[in-house]
Order: structure tokens, then C-alpha cells, then sequence
């Protein structure tokens, strides 16, 4: 699905990944977990192609294609989503609108009939119902005035509606009270068909008490320093990542 | 993304065809016998000659304006034709099966199908070619109840008591340099006018074309509600690309008598110049309602075309708790100037106005509000709410706003709201991540920014305003 080989990348000059190395099978679910700072957005944003974002060294195959060589939204609709760490509001523009043209953008890529506006609706219902969203969000500007919780289970409702082959999730559990992690955990839990693959960039174990992980890595100073299960999770919720020997610089200037 | 946002602006413009309408065009140059050439065209009654004459004396003493944020070289207004007419057209037709099939063409290409607009939109169009009026659908229907809808030189003949009564009665002829000069020489335009208590049947539409090289268009409009009448009214326009500039110097004037309402939308689309600044349409139009005892003007207003725009639909609101109106987009991408707005005159006792500008830049363009909210001494309770939004598309263009308040009375109330943003890169980077290309992404940023306004369009038309926005953005991002 996703090989990643020695990525270096760095934004305004400044470098942020230093050689890192991942890769993700279909159906996998790799939790990436590491200090404030890190570079765990960033990846995020290398990976989805994001301006600015300068890869200096390394190659990225997704699913057979040169990755760096495609345009965001090539990307996006060869099956790449990423739900942001701080999704941005787009006054005036609906959920329903984008949501519409981006199905579609994804379909036409695929070959596959636009959705006429009642199949799109159907999905986008069952999507927002899947995430407990009342209908109405479809209707509002996007993220416009949402509450941070319901800002990460919009984001989670997009996902479902693309059906995308690979989710980046950046930290889509952080500011959830429990009911709300549970929410976003279930949508993520609903789309785990063992083919589509997830990374979860998260700063908490208790994600990770909802979302199985086949994989956990920590990402340190711009590279994946260590590599493990669950219970490399559980240790660094009781310990920090202290045990790790790490400087820990990058934390103090996040 | 500024850089591919910049590269941008230089799509072709779509209207910029040519069309080949064999033509009756007078000589470039104005005096007095160019204005009683044109009267004589017209067949005009000597009143309307020497109310020409009058206005050409006037305009005479007068000089251009230079108030406005916008920048041209000298206008030589002896360079300028300011009559032209497609030759077919001496037999006038009385019906679409009788224009000449290359004009239909014309508009066509436009995306204008007359037929079809007569036909399955109910919609009644004027259309107005260079200097003349060629074709008014849907005559008989609009008669049955009683409403007048045709060409003002037609009016100026078959009504001469309600266009002698009415024309420059809320524009004067010596208002402003430009109403002046069009006061001269005017050549066509729409005349309405809707009876007591009629609410008219159908949307009325005029459609204006500029086709000739180096003429002018000088249309007067003339719209007229009597009590408790109500009609919604919306004119398009587009001219072709030529390297050269043209002049466009129109004057709206609406009457709503007491009770009366007018809806008054336009979707202005002139030649807007190369990405340089070549060529496009000066667009200096004057445009005022007058507002009687209760009645209500909204004009409503998207304006993407034109080199330079100078234009401020507004409303004297003389009748106590009249209601006046103004819902605006602008767009200017490459060279663009625009500088408009409206001016909110309330006299009468609680009247009320709403001000809802949109302003959006892109490229090396100039955008600017420029507003004002006067509240006379007897305008007791008044108020005004203003609200203006600029968006800016790229780091080379500019956005001003000019918002005047005069108050003379202490109980009317102002209130206003002002904000400038851009379109985010964080925004386009979330449309792009779902699968958006960015020109797709702009467009649909830029018309949520717009819903406040486009929500104000007849309906069929914010269709058309959307498409217009889009295909004026396309090519702003690369
Ligand atoms: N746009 C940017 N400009 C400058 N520095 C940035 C930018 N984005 C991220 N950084 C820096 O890159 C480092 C990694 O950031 P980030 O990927 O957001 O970390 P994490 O998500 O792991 O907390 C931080 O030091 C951050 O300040
Ligand atoms: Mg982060």
C-alpha cells in the first residue's frame, strides 16, 4: 500500500523529516505516536502533497505510483485522505457542496458514474448518522462555527463519504471528551474492512484503547526511532517518551 | 500557490466574439449635429431634441470626475461613434421570427437563447444591439395586464406624456458629468412601466451588446411603478474583445410610488481588457431609485466584466418607511478597476436600507467600495445596516473601502460591518485534499463567500451568476 524510503523533508529551510522509513500493508492500522514537534503533521502533509512542504531526499510508493510526483488531488483521488489536526472553516461553502464535487472527482477518476444528488444525499446521511452529526451539518458552512468535537467527526464523516484506500488521521482525538473518542473510534472502527489501511497520529494511549492498532511507532527528531505493538503504546502513556533517551529540544520548541 | 494564483488572470474572455452585422455607423465625433442626427433617427419629437441639447449644453460646462480610486488615460470623446445600428433593423421586427438569424446567432453564442427564453423561461427580454433596441419578447402578454415594456425610443413616441413626465426626474440631466453626456446622446434602452397595483407577470430582462468598433453605448433606462405594483427587472451585458477601450455611460432612473416594489438585478459581464490592461469596457453608470411612501427598490448587482466600473445604484428614500436595497459583488482580476457601491438617502421617517457589498480581487486588480449613508434631519428612525466583506485572491491586488456617513438626525441609526480576507492556502489545501483542482477550489470558496448576495438573484439568473463567477476565476490558479 504506502512504502516510504529515507524521507527527508523540510519546511522554510528548516529540516523537520530526517531519513524516515515506514511501511504500511493493505488492511493495516499504524498508530504514530512521539512528542510535540516531532514532525508527525508534517508527514501527514508531505504524504498529501501539501505546498511548501520541501521533500529533499527519500521515495514514496502508494499502491504502485510515484507518490511526490502527483498533485494533492491526484493524490486524494487515487485514495489518499488526511483528516487535519485543525480543520479549517470555508464560510458560506456546505459540507453537501464540497462533499458533493469530491465524491465526484473521486468517482470520475475511478471511471465510475457521478452520483445523481439523492444517491449522494443517501450516503452523506448514513455518513453523518455513522459519526452521530445531525443532518443539518451537511447544510452549514464548512466547519463554520463547529465545536472542536464536532470539527474531528466532520472530518471523520468526509472520510467515510470518499472511501478513501488510505486515512491519515492527525490526532483526530485530541480536546474529545470520552463519548466523543468513542464516536470518532466507532467511524474509524467502521471502515476498517481489511483493506483500507490507516496511520493514527495520536498523544494518547486511550485512542488506541478504541482503534486497535497493528503497529506503533514513535516518531522522534524526524524519524521513526522505535517500533512496536500496543504495548509500546501503554509504556509510553506510564513512563513519557523519556525511556527513550530522546533530546528532547524538539519538545521544548513546540 | 500565490504564484500559480498569479499567473492566472489570463483566460480568455468568452462574450469577446466579433460578430460580423453589417452596420450603419456615424462618424466618430460629437456636436450639436450629431445629437440631432441621432434625434432624427429616432424619429424624436422636438421636446426630446431639445432636452438633448440642453443636457449637451450642460455636460459642456462640465469636467470629468477623478474622485474615484481608478486610473485611465484621457477620454477623447471626439473618437468616439456614437450611433450605430445593425442595417437590418430599418424594418424593425415584430417578433423573433423576424431578426435577422445572424444577431439570434449572436446571442446564442452568448448563452442567451432568445427562443428559448420566450419560451420556456416566461421570461420577457428586450435586447439591445449597439445603439438600438432589436427585439421586446412576450409584447402581448405583458399588454393583457396592462404592463409597458419596450424600447424607450418607442416609449419617447407611442407615451411621450410618461417619459416627458418621468426621464431625469431622479437622475437630472446635469447630475453628474457622465448622466450628462448620456442625457445627449442616448440611443436606446427599456422603458417600463407597471400600473397600479399590477404585480407583473413575468421576470423582464434586457440583454445589451456593444458589436461595433470605437462606438459608445449610451442606454437609458426607465423604469416606472405605480402604487402597489411590483416587478423584478434584470439586464445582462457583454461586448466584444477589441484592443481598444470603449465607452459605456448608461442612467438607470426607477420611480416606486407609494407602496410599490422593484427588484432591479444585473449581471454585468463587459469585456474586461487583456491580462495588461489592453483594451475592455469603461463602465461609468449612473443608477437611482426613487423611493415613495413605503415602496421598496433592491437593486442587486454582480459585476465580473469592464475595464474600469464606476457605478453606485442608489436610493433616495423620500416616502416615510421606504426600503432601499443593495446586495453587491464585484470581481476584478488582471488589470480590473472597479470603485462602486451606492449611496443610501433617507428622508422620510423610518425608512430603512440594507447594505450588502462583496468585493473580491484577484491579480493585479483594484477593488473599491466606496458607500454613503446620508440621514436627512426629518428621517426620524432610520436605519442602515452595511455590511462590506472583501476577499483577496493573491498578494498583488487591492481592496479599499470608502464608507461615508452623514447624520443629521440623532435618532437614526448606522450601524457597520467591514472585514478583508484572503482565500486561505489552508483552504485550498483542504478542497485539494478531497480531490478538488484548484481552480474548481477558488471557485467554490469565492461563491461561498458570495451566497449572501447571490441569494438575492432571481433564481435562473444566480444559476448564471455562479457560472459567471467560475468562468471568471477560471485561470486564476494554475
Ligand atoms: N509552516 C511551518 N513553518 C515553520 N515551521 C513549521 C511549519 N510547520 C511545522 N513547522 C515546524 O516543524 C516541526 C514539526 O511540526 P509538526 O509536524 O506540526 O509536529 P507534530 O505534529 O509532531 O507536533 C515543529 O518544530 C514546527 O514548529
Ligand atoms: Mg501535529
Amino acid at each position: 500500500m504506502l512504502t516510504i524510503k529515507n524521507l527527508h523533508a523540510s519546511v522554510e529551510q528548516k529540516n523537520i523529516l530526517n531519513g524516515l522509513n515506514l511501511s504500511i500493508k493493505q488492511g493495516e492500522v499504524h498508530a504514530i505516536m512521539g512528542p510535540n514537534g516531532a514532525g508527525k503533521s508534517t508527514l501527514g502533509y508531505v504524504l498529501s502533497g501539501r505546498d511548501g512542504y520541501q521533500v529533499t531526499d527519500g521515495e514514496v510508493d502508494f499502491q504502485g505510483n510515484n507518490l511526490l510526483e502527483l498533485d494533492v488531488e491526484q493524490r486524494a483521488r487515487h485514495g489518499l485522505f488526511l483528516a487535519f489536526q485543525y480543520p479549517v472553516e470555508i464560510p458560506g461553502v456546505s459540507n453537501m457542496e464540497l462533499m458533493k464535487e469530491s465524491v465526484n472527482a473521486v468517482r470520475q477518476h475511478r471511471a465510475e458514474t457521478p452520483l445523481t444528488a439523492a444517491e449522494f444525499l443517501k450516503k452523506a446521511k448514513a455518513a453523518c448518522q455513522q459519526v452521530q452529526l445531525p443532518l443539518e451539518f451537511l447544510k452549514r458552512g464548512i466547519n463554520e462555527g463547529f465545536s472542536g468535537g464536532e470539527k474531528k467527526r466532520n472530518e471523520i464523516m468526509q472520510m467515510i463519504l470518499l472511501e478513501p484506500s488510505l486515512c491519515i488521521l492527525d490526532e483526530s482525538d485530541s480536546g474529545l471528551d470520552v463519548d466523543a473518542l468513542q464516536i470518532v473510534a466507532n467511524g474509524v472502527n467502521s471502515q476498517r474492512d481489511g483493506k483500507r489501511s490507516f496511520i493514527v497520529i495520536t498523544h494518547y494511549q486511550r485512542l488506541l484503547d478504541f482503534i486497535e492498532p497493528d503497529f506503533v511507532h514513535i516518531l522522534a527528531n524526524g524519524k521513526i526511532v522505535k517500533t512496536g505493538d500496543a504495548a509500546l503504546a501503554k509504556q509510553i502513556e506510564k513512563e513519557g517518551y523519556a525511556f527513550l533517551g530522546l533530546d528532547n529540544s524538539a519538545e521544548a520548541s513546540a | 500557490m500565490t504564484e500559480q494564483i498569479d499567473q492566472a488572470l489570463s483566460r480568455t474572455y468568452d462574450a469577446g466574439f466579433i460578430s460580423d452585422i453589417e452596420s450603419e455607423t456615424f462618424a466618430a465625433e460629437l456636436n450639436e449635429d450629431v445629437i440631432r442626427r441621432i434625434s432624427a433617427m429616432k424619429n424624436e419629437p422636438d421636446w426630446m431634441l431639445e432636452w438633448r441639447l440642453r443636457a449637451y449644453q450642460n455636460w459642456l460646462t462640465m469636467t470629468e470626475p477623478e474622485w474615484a480610486h481608478v486610473h485611465y488615460p484621457k477620454i477623447n470623446y471626439q473618437a468616439i461613434s456614437y450611433y450605430s445600428a445593425p442595417k437590418s433593423m430599418k424594418d424593425k421586427p415584430k417578433s423573433l421570427d423576424e431578426v435577422d438569424p445572424e444577431l439570434l446567432r449572436v446571442y446564442e453564442k452568448l448563452g442567451i437563447p432568445l427562443y428559448e427564453q420566450e419560451m420556456l423561461a416566461g421570461v420577457a427580454v428586450d435586447v439591445v444591439f449597439d445603439s438600438v433596441s432589436v427585439v421586446t419578447t412576450f409584447r402581448e402578454k405583458l399588454q393583457e395586464a396592462g404592463v409597458i415594456f419596450c424600447p424607450i425610443s418607442e416609449a419617447i413616441q407611442t407615451y411621450p406624456e410618461l417619459v416627458k413626465k418621468y426621464l431625469g426626474s431622479v437622475v437630472p440631466r446635469s447630475d453628474n458629468y457622465f448622466a450628462a453626456l448620456n442625457s445627449a446622446v442616448f440611443t436606446d434602452g427599456s422603458f417600463v412601466y407597471i400600473p397600479k397595483g399590477v404585480r407583473c407577470p413575468m421576470e423582464l430582462s434586457t440583454y445589451f451588446r456593444i458589436n461595433e468598433q470605437n462606438t459608445g453605448q449610451f442606454e437609458r433606462t426607465l423604469i416606472i411603478a405605480d402604487e402597489g405594483s411590483f416587478v423584478s427587472y434584470l439586464e445582462g451585458c457583454t461586448a466584444p474583445q477589441r484592443d481598444e477601450n470603449q465607452l459605456h455611460a448608461a442612467v438607470v432612473e426607477l420611480i416606486a410610488m407609494d407602496d410599490a416594489q422593484i427588484k432591479y438585478s444585473t449581471v454585468q459581464n463587459w469585456y474586461p481588457g487583456d491580462e495588461h490592461g489592453k483594451g475592455g469596457i469603461y463602465n461609468f453608470v449612473t443608477k437611482r431609485a426613487l423611493c415613495h411612501t413605503n415602496a421598496k427598490v433592491s437593486w442587486t448587482q454582480v459585476e465580473t466584466g469592464s475595464a474600469i466600473t464606476w457605478k453606485y445604484p442608489s436610493c433616495i428614500l423620500k416616502g416615510d418607511n421606504s426600503v432601499g436595497e443593495f446586495y453587491s459583488v464585484a470581481l476584478t482580476r488582471g488589470r480590473q478597476q472597479a470603485d462602486t457601491g451606492t449611496k443610501m438617502i433617507h428622508l422620510g421617517k423610518n425608512t430603512k436600507s440594507t447594505i450588502i457589498a462583496k468585493g473580491i480581487s484577484a491579480g493585479h486588480s483594484n477593488n473599491t467600495y466606496r458607500g454613503l449613508v446620508h440621514m436627512g434631519p426629518k428621517a426620524d428612525g432610520a436605519r442602515n445596516f452595511t455590511q462590506c466583506d472583501s476577499l483577496l485572491i493573491g498578494d498583488l491586488c487591492g481592496a479599499h473601502t470608502f464608507p461615508y456617513i452623514e447624520s443629521r438626525n440623532p435618532s437614526a441609526k448606522v450601524e457597520h460591518e467591514a472585514t478583508t480576507s484572503k482565500v486561505g492556502d489552508d483552504q485550498l489545501f483542504l478542497c485539494q485534499q478531497r480531490g478538488l483542482d484548484a481552480e474548481k477550489a477558488v471557485s467554490m470558496i469565492v461563491n461561498g463567500f458570495c451566497k449572501a448576495v447571490f441569494k438575492e438573484l432571481p433564481m435562473e439568473f444566480a444559476v448564471e451568476a455562479g457560472k459567471l463567477l467560475e468562468i471568471s476565476l477560471e485561470g486564476s490558479v494554475g
